[in-house]
């Protein structure tokens, strides 16, 4: 079980108190978009063995959404921020290449 | 059996010999002294055989003398307080406890199911898999047999009238074990100011050393272990941030240290008011573990029999308990540590006939001092048989290189002590991923520290010391758990010699009776089938075979049976690799586990502002999503079917009211929220005039159909959006997850405001008269027409009130207050009393609706549904450039016009078809079932037409009005006609009035 820190309201939060959205970062396909553009927004995720970025919502706390950056396989969290942006905060990004020399980035 | 009483005259550290208590196994009066286990108390009275194999029901002693044990399994309790498979060794007798032995039938020491053993030839690894994979005549063949004769305990088939209690706790370090390696590591981190909690699983401090240190005299800072151990306790007793539990087992580590940890409170004392255990759910700065180490058994003919054990399990019997499997007991061995067990063997008065040493030239201190005492060392040889079946007579000498058929010599005795060497135990490391490397010298997997478990940071938070580290010795172990390791003494130890399977050329008839798994009757021969049938991952083989599967997870089969599989693979150890580590470490039960979620607590109950006067009239209640809501108002003996006719009849005839406060509310407000509500709802929902209302309908982005309700726009920047009930909660969550991830710079704000109102649903021609009755605000055909919403004082009430209809019938909703809800209730009640006004419940709200032909979202809709489908194009806007599931109702299989929609149903014969009724069509699917072409979503008697009608999704159902097609339920087939679903007044010519 997760321990995750909510950057709303400041709480390190247990799983248990939050509820998971999947993959974060996403680019809503609208009506306008092409079949193969819908189908890969809508069922094609990246599911790394390594760095995931996930929407989490701290929904038996304040309520709010937020995106934690986080190593699929060791578990180590590099960082959570508000979900209100469309791409990582660049010190998180320097973080997890410090860490991750090889990472592969984000999109 | 014969009886031996083999208490020992001196000893047993941890029994109070000047008590005595009693419990009962299988029926008979088992005396015993506090401290003493189910298992040692056996011993003690003489009774070896403890238990049956899972497989071959063979006769079976314990093996071990704690959690390891696989065999010695008892069912303890009865009744209610039955609990199953619990081990004699880890389970500590009290006075009037009733254990039974398991998995034989009739009897223990008599157990017909043995034949099994007799058919064993017939039944080797993977006969399971043959055996169901073979076809289904086999399987009606032999399921029945083997079910019967498989299996462990019973489970128990009343309520457990026990508590049970879950607690939390954070700690910096919570330290696993509470040995001195666990106690060392206290000290270092206690006094280091640290919030630390020790762990130990069983009753008592100290773990191997003060054991063997009885042997070997070994020192801690010139202390006898004991006496250091004392010492440890009264320091960290003292210090404030140091927490000591024992009875208290880690059973998973998890991720970022999470800690699941059992204690056991009330065991022993069953009906005391107590919690009878308490689940722990921890979080760790950092988990060390100093769980110790397990001893692994010698793989060689006969292995099983009652009587042989484990070196360390017979020493532990003898200084702890004062007890012993036997007075004669031969020692096979391939290191030092077992002579420990003769030396402590020896001081008892127990003989110890003859050491045989799978090493050539065993010559260290300890070897040394057992030779000085007289004993017969026999370097290089083994066992070719144990003679003696349920209880051990004696064995045949041979040499281990060999191929165990020459005997060289018959040598008596009642017990055999086998020491294969020692594995750290590694599981909570390795539970959370904490990776293993094969130490080739000393011949163990043992925490790899270069690849710890990570926390939330990255860095370890996990790490073993002493045995639990790889460092058996004495020095070695307080070393690796302290910075200031204290002045230790004890003996130098040779190095053990790796040793899989003795004698070592056996043939295929000799490892047909070597045992690597006692519980599951694995053996050496099966291992080697299945790596010459093709099972070369470790994981595959453990299936196949089922090694280290059931209670025991393997702590003693794990490692032999992956070197013998290295072996059969003929590759290294390591490249063969263990099995998964998987929590808990010893079973955890189910009331643990539920801890107070259980009976009226299970989940929250929800209850409306009128529940009580529900509850007072008699109502059968229905449980929806957490709220209970009256189905029907029964009267005395009236039968549920007949209340129902009777509240419908009272909608369609006069008037009845309904508790409608668990609908979903939720008020959408801003000055985006008309283009927030137009993306959430397929409707237009900006469009909407203040002060009226707009049934809407919701989908998922993939275009399901969601939910569904009433829409009221309350201002200019105001709505309030009706949910069903059970989905108030969720599309709460909906709309906030759409807000604050993707349209996050509109300004909307929601609030879920379900519990702030009480909600009257008041239903049937007289409707408008119970309301005028009541006075105030008008609620005229002109000033209040359908689908629109008034506020104002109402009987006094400051109300809501919408006009609105789920029956067909003139239909007013009021929300109060829900402080006023009930006084609400009471004055329509009284007001309806010229109206012969009638409450109704959920049942009778369906069958309106079904007669209606509205939709039900979890009936009509099962997440596979469109708008579409149900005939309500007309609620998706064709004006809106987007909104949710716009885009996923363009792709092909959703636009396809070629789909199951929604259709009515009659019965030829007028009869209610079952609602799981599927309809077949001709022909099988690429999965050679049945083809269909429709199924029944909703089904009702109705009271109005006095016939069963039904709603369903046909293959293209709406084109085909009139045809008749046949549906089947359980094997019934009924015949029914396609119609329109609107069964009851098609012109909507009752709402209009
Ligand atoms: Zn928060």
């Amino acid at each position: 079980m997760l321990r995750l820190t909510c950057p709303h309201c400041g709480v390190t939060a247990e799983e248990t108190e939050l509820t998971p959205g999947g993959e974060a970062h996403l680019r809503r396909a609208g009506p306008d978009a092409t079949d193969a553009e819908f189908e890969s927004y809508l069922f094609a995720r990246k599911n790394p063995k390594g760095v995931v970025f996930e929407r989490w919502r701290h929904a038996h706390g304040c309520g709010k959404w937020f995106i934690a950056a986080r190593h699929s396989v060791s578990w180590q969290v590099f960082g959570t921020y508000p979900a209100q942006t469309t791409e990582p905060p660049a010190d998180l990004i320097e973080t997890i290449r410090a860490a991750i020399p090889t990472w592969e980035g984000w999109q | 059996m014969t009886r031996r009483i083999t208490r020992l005259d001196r000893g047993g550290r941890l029994i109070d010999r000047a008590r005595d208590i009693t419990f009962c196994f299988d029926g008979r009066r088992i005396p015993a002294h506090p401290g003493d286990t189910l298992a040692s108390a056996l011993l003690g009275a003489g009774h070896v055989l403890q238990g049956r194999s899972f497989k071959y029901h063979r006769p079976r002693g314990p093996v071990a003398a704690g959690a390891e044990e696989p065999n010695a399994l008892v069912t303890l309790g009865g009744r209610a307080r039955m609990e199953p498979d619990l081990r004699t060794t880890t389970t500590e007798a009290f006075d009037g406890a009733e254990a039974r032995s398991q998995n034989r039938w009739p009897g223990l020491g008599l157990d017909l199911l043995a034949i099994n053993d007799r058919l064993s030839a017939f039944m080797p690894a993977g006969f399971y898999y043959k055996t169901f994979m073979a076809g289904r005549s086999w399987e009606k063949l032999f399921e029945p047999i083997i079910r019967r004769s498989a299996g462990l305990g019973p489970a128990p088939t009343e309520a457990d009238p026990d508590s049970y209690e879950q607690a939390y706790a954070f700690a910096d370090v919570i330290i696993v074990g509470g040995g001195v390696a666990g106690l060392a590591a206290a000290l270092e981190h206690g006094r280091a100011g640290a919030r630390v909690w020790v762990l130990e699983q069983t009753p008592h401090w100290g773990g191997r050393a003060v054991v063997d240190a009885e042997a070997d005299g070994a020192t801690i800072d010139g202390l006898a272990p004991e006496a250091w151990v004392k010492a440890a306790l009264a320091e960290l007793e003292a210090l404030p941030n140091v927490t000591l539990r024992t009875r208290m087992l880690a059973a998973g580590l998890h991720d970022h240290a999470h800690l699941i940890a059992l204690e056991s409170v009330a065991d022993t004392t069953p009906g005391a008011d107590l919690p009878r255990q308490r689940l722990w759910r921890m979080r760790a700065g950092k988990v060390i573990v100093a769980a110790g180490a397990l001893e692994r058994p010698l793989s060689f003919p006969g292995n099983d029999r009652p009587g042989v054990m484990l070196a360390s399990a017979v020493r532990d019997y003898i200084v702890n308990w004062a007890v012993s499997p036997g007075k004669r007991i031969v020692i096979l061995t391939n290191n030092d540590d077992a002579y420990r067990t003769a030396l402590v063997a020896l001081d008892a008065g127990i003989a110890i006939p003859a050491i045989l040493d799978l090493r050539k030239t065993p010559n260290g201190p300890l070897v040394q001092a057992v030779r000085d005492r007289g004993v017969r060392i026999l370097p290089g040889h083994s066992i070719a048989k144990v003679l003696g079946s349920k209880q051990v007579k004696g064995i045949a000498l041979c040499r281990h290189e060999s191929r165990g058929e020459a005997w060289l010599e018959r040598i008596p005795c009642d017990a055999v002590a086998m020491s294969g060497g020692w594995s750290p135990t590694v599981h909570l490391w390795s539970h959370c991923g904490g990776k293993l490397a094969w130490d080739t010298e000393a011949a163990f997997f043992a925490p790899d520290p270069d690849k710890p478990p990570l926390g939330a940071d990255g860095k370890a938070m996990a790490q073993c010391v002493g045995a639990a580290a790889g460092a058996l010795r004495l020095d070695a172990c307080l070393a690796s758990a302290m910075s200031a390791a204290p002045q230790v003494e004890t003996p130098a130890e040779e190095p053990i010699q790796p040793v899989w399977v003795t004698p070592a050329e056996a043939g295929p008839h000799l490892r047909a009776k070597m045992w690597l798994d006692f519980q599951n009757d694995v053996k050496v021969s099966d291992i080697q089938l299945a790596a010459r049938e093709g099972y070369q991952s470790v994981e595959h083989a453990k299936r196949y075979t089922t090694l280290g599967m059931a209670t025991d997870q393997g702590k003693l089969s794990n490692i032999n049976g992956l070197a013998i599989l290295s072996q059969a693979l003929d590759q290294p150890i390591p490249a063969t690799g263990t099995t998964t580590f998987r929590p808990p470490y010893t079973p955890i039960g189910f009331g643990a586990i539920a801890g107070e979620a259980r009976g009226e607590i299970f989940q929250p109950l929800r209850r409306t502002a009128m529940d009580a006067w529900h509850e007072d009239q008699g109502a059968h209640w229905e449980p929806v999503g957490q709220w209970r809501r009256p189905y029907c108002y029964p009267g005395k003996a009236e039968p549920h079917s007949a209340a129902i006719e009777r509240e419908v009849l009272a909608v369609r005839n006069s008037v009845g009211m309904l508790d409608a406060s668990t609908l979903g509310k939720i008020i959408v407000k801003g000055p985006d929220a008309g283009r927030f509500l137009d993306m959430i709802y397929t409707n237009m929902m900006s469009t909407l005039a203040v002060g009226k209302c707009r049934y809407g309908l919701m989908c998922s982005e993939n275009g399901f159909l969601m939910d569904d309700g009433v829409v009221a726009r309350l201002s200019e920047d105001t709505w309030l959006c009706h949910t069903t009930t059970g989905g108030a909660e969720a599309i709460h969550a909906h709309m906030e997850d759409w807000l604050q991830c993707e349209w996050w710079d509109w300004k909307v704000w929601t609030a879920n405001v379900t519990e702030a109102y009480a909600q009257v649903a008041v239903a049937g021609p007289n409707a408008r008269k119970v309301l005028e009755a009541l006075g105030g605000v008008d609620v005229s055909r002109e000033a209040l027409p359908h689908m629109s919403w008034t506020a104002g004082p109402l009987g006094g009430f400051d109300a809501r009130i919408y006009r609105i209809s789920f029956s067909g019938e003139l239909g007013f909703e009021i929300a109060v207050p829900t402080s006023q809800g009930m006084a609400l209730w009471s004055r329509l009640l009284e007001a309806g009393k010229a109206f012969d006004i009638r409450p109704y419940g959920t049942e009778a709200l369906h069958v309106l609706r079904a007669e209606k032909g509205f939709i039900m979202i979890g009936d009509e809709t099962d997440g596979t549904v469109i708008p579409q489908d149900l005939g309500l194009n007309w609620a998706l806007s064709k004006k809106k450039a987007d909104f949710l599931g716009k885009r996923a109702h363009q792709r092909s299989f959703m636009a396809s016009p070629d789909r199951w929609k929604l259709v009515g149903l009659e019965s030829l014969d007028g009869s209610v078809i079952p609602e799981c009724a599927i309809a077949p069509a001709p022909g099988e699917n690429a999965n050679r079932q049945r083809n269909t072409q429709g199924r029944i979503t909703s089904s009702y008697y109705s009271p109005t037409l006095k016939r069963g009608i039904a709603m369903g999704l046909v293959h293209n159902g709406p084109d085909r009005m009139g045809e008749e097609i046949i549906f089947n339920a359980d094997g019934k087939e009924v015949t029914a006609r396609i119609v329109s679903p609107v069964f009851y007044d098609p012109k909507g010519e009752k709402l209009d009035v």
